[in-house]
């Protein structure tokens, strides 16, 4: 099923004239009235006029995190405050939060791009969604809430916690489709287990997860503990919230909502623009958003593009998991390398699991690369050729997809520090010298 | 006629072997064999101790890669040519060795460890030369 086969399937020739429309009818907007862009664009000498197709959008300056930072808290939106329905907030980690406002219409559009991903996973009217986002300034939970109603489900606004209230819930009502953090899922599985409940009783068929990297390895193992199929879905509350992009069925990249949400990869050094299928950092520009467009804000989501077609119909470009963040990356001989890199070689190899540490030195002024990996008992053999062979199968794997060498290092299982989310995967020893 | 060796990862850190050598003593694991194999930053340590499903689990509550392997023990006696002959027998049947280490029994004997791909084509060879095979109560603690 697609929720939208106008935009959805449309031809990508058309596609880009509509971008192109509607982004040089948004830059006009910006520059009407928000004072930070259209000095942002004289600076640059570019006037509104000057955009006209798609292919003007690298002409236009980025926008920031910290853009929207010293723009706290409404310096960004572009309608009065009579037109505002909701406010929405990201809870900075460091420094002041980001505020995002809605129209009455991004509302209403935001509901249509979650509408569209729901109908990806097979959510339909007869289906019942447990929403376990948190309801709030963050998105999750009504992001996915009003899409649900949009498409005609019967939503459960449980929100995030109480795990026994989940579960009830989950049994007694007979949820189909449960939306939440995929560490949440994953959670609910395992308390699922020890609560000893019948999976009989449990019809959950789908779940609708994201907000927060996750690996294959925990897509498996949460189809696994609830007995469902797991889809990927992104969104930034900068750009509108979950929605963004998502997973059709067949699970490979999530397609973007591209009528809304013109998307880019960029290196993440030079600002250039970079060909589909090169991995950089993904840029947004929301163009049809009415409250706060932003020009090309930069996500620091590192991911590939790809616009081959898709075998479910739909024409939109499809980005991968995103692999890190560019704040991660490291030049080492010149060559850009992101930790994250390390960890898709680690978790391919069925013989190792990504717990590694990268430690980057310098020797008579040639930058060195370290790469720990710790060993798994299960795969601990105890011959020394059998380590070699494994030892030179990571350092082989790690320099085709790094393009540079690396020295790799067995350690012994649980040395390298590990910690829920931020673990340590860089010790820089350059920058201390 | 197998014997449960203990393999354990470690790596080159000071003070590692001595830290792993101190929980067995702890846990009053007796150690009457061991051997490193090594490379430049990591090594097997091969060793045949008293309780080894028991070494085992203690070794990896301690956070140590710890591997179960099977091996024949295999007594030769204190003379010249002693380990010639055993040895000639296994090259002249083509029998392959993974790898093998020795240590001295202290009553005129040696034992040596051999870690072969088929330990049971082994043990069938070596018996049927009459060759003294350790036995499990030899090493073991009750
Ligand atoms: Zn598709």
């Amino acid at each position: 099923m697609i929720w939208n086969k106008l935009y959805e399937c449309m031809e990508r020739e058309e596609l880009l004239k509509l971008q192109g429309e509607r982004v040089s009818s948004m830059v006009q907007r910006v520059y009407d009235s928000v004072p930070f862009y259209r000095k942002k664009l004289q600076e640059k000498g570019i006037e509104p006029g000057d955009i006209t197709t798609i292919g003007d959008l690298k002409k236009l300056p980025f926008t920031t995190k910290q853009d929207l930072r010293d723009n706290y808290p409404f310096g960004l939106f572009t309608v009065p405050h009579a037109d505002i329905v909701r406010l929405h907030a990201s809870s900075g980690t460091t420094g002041k939060s980001t505020v995002v406002g809605y129209t009455h219409n991004d509302i209403q559009m935001w509901s249509e791009v979650v509408a569209r991903s729901l109908t990806m996973a097979g959510v339909g009217k007869s289906d019942l969604i447990q929403v376990a986002y948190g309801y709030g300034l963050f998105t999750g939970g009504l992001g996915l809430h009003y899409g649900a109603e949009k498409v005609g489900a019967t939503v459960i606004p449980i929100s995030g916690g109480n795990t026994k209230k989940q579960l009830q819930l989950m049994e007694d009502f007979g949820s189909t489709v449960l939306a939440c953090t995929p560490s949440y899922a994953a959670y609910l599985g395992e308390a699922l287990v020890e609560e000893k409940i019948d999976r009989k009783h449990i019809k959950l068929k789908a779940g609708i997860f994201g907000a927060e990297p996750w690996t294959e390895e925990m897509r498996s193992q949460i189809e696994q503990l609830l007995g469902i199929k797991a889809y990927d879905i992104y969104g930034l509350s900068e750009i509108i919230g979950p929605g963004v992009s998502m997973e059709c069925h067949c699970q490979k990249g999530m397609h973007i909502f591209e009528d809304h949400f013109i998307p880019e990869i960029i290196n993440p050094e030079s600002g250039e623009v970079l060909p589909y299928g090169e991995l950089g950092e993904l840029v947004f520009t929301p163009a049809t958003k009415e409250a706060m467009p932003l020009i090309r804000y930069r996500t620091r989501d590192l991911t590939r593009l790809h616009a081959d077609r898709c075998e479910c119909g739909r024409t939109l470009v499809r980005m991968e998991k995103c692999v890190g963040r560019s704040d991660d990356m490291l030049i080492i001989r010149g060559v850009n390398v992101f930790p994250s890199q390390v960890e898709s070689v680690l978790l391919e190899m069925s013989e190792t699991k990504p717990h590694y540490l990268l430690v980057v030195d310098r020797e008579n002024n040639l930058d060195t690369l370290e790469i720990r990996v710790e060993i798994e008992e299960q795969f601990f053999s105890d011959e020394v050729k059998e380590l070699e062979g494994l030892r030179k199968r990571i350092k082989a794997n790690i320099s085709s997809i790094l393009g540079i060498s690396a020295t790799i290092r067995l350690v012994e299982p649980g040395t390298i520090e590990r910690s829920m989310g931020k673990a340590q995967r860089v010790i820089d020893n350059r920058k201390i010298k | 006629m197998i014997i449960k060796q203990l393999s354990v990862f470690l790596e080159n850190r000071t003070g590692r072997l001595t830290e792993l050598t101190g929980i067995l003593a702890a846990n009053d694991i007796n150690i009457s064999a061991f051997s490193i194999a090594d490379t430049a930053d990591y090594g097997i340590l091969r060793m045949i101790v008293g309780r080894p499903d028991a070494a085992a689990e203690i070794l990896r509550e301690a956070g140590f890669a710890v591997k179960i392997t099977d091996v024949v023990g295999m007594n030769i006696p204190h003379r010249p040519g002693g380990l010639h002959k055993a040895l000639q027998i296994i090259s002249d049947n083509n029998v392959a060795i993974d790898y093998m280490y020795a240590f001295a029994s202290g009553d005129g004997k040696s034992t040596v460890v051999i870690r072969a791909e088929s330990l049971q084509q082994l043990i069938d060879l070596l018996r049927e030369h009459k060759m003294e095979l350790l036995q499990e109560g030899d090493v073991y603690q009750v």
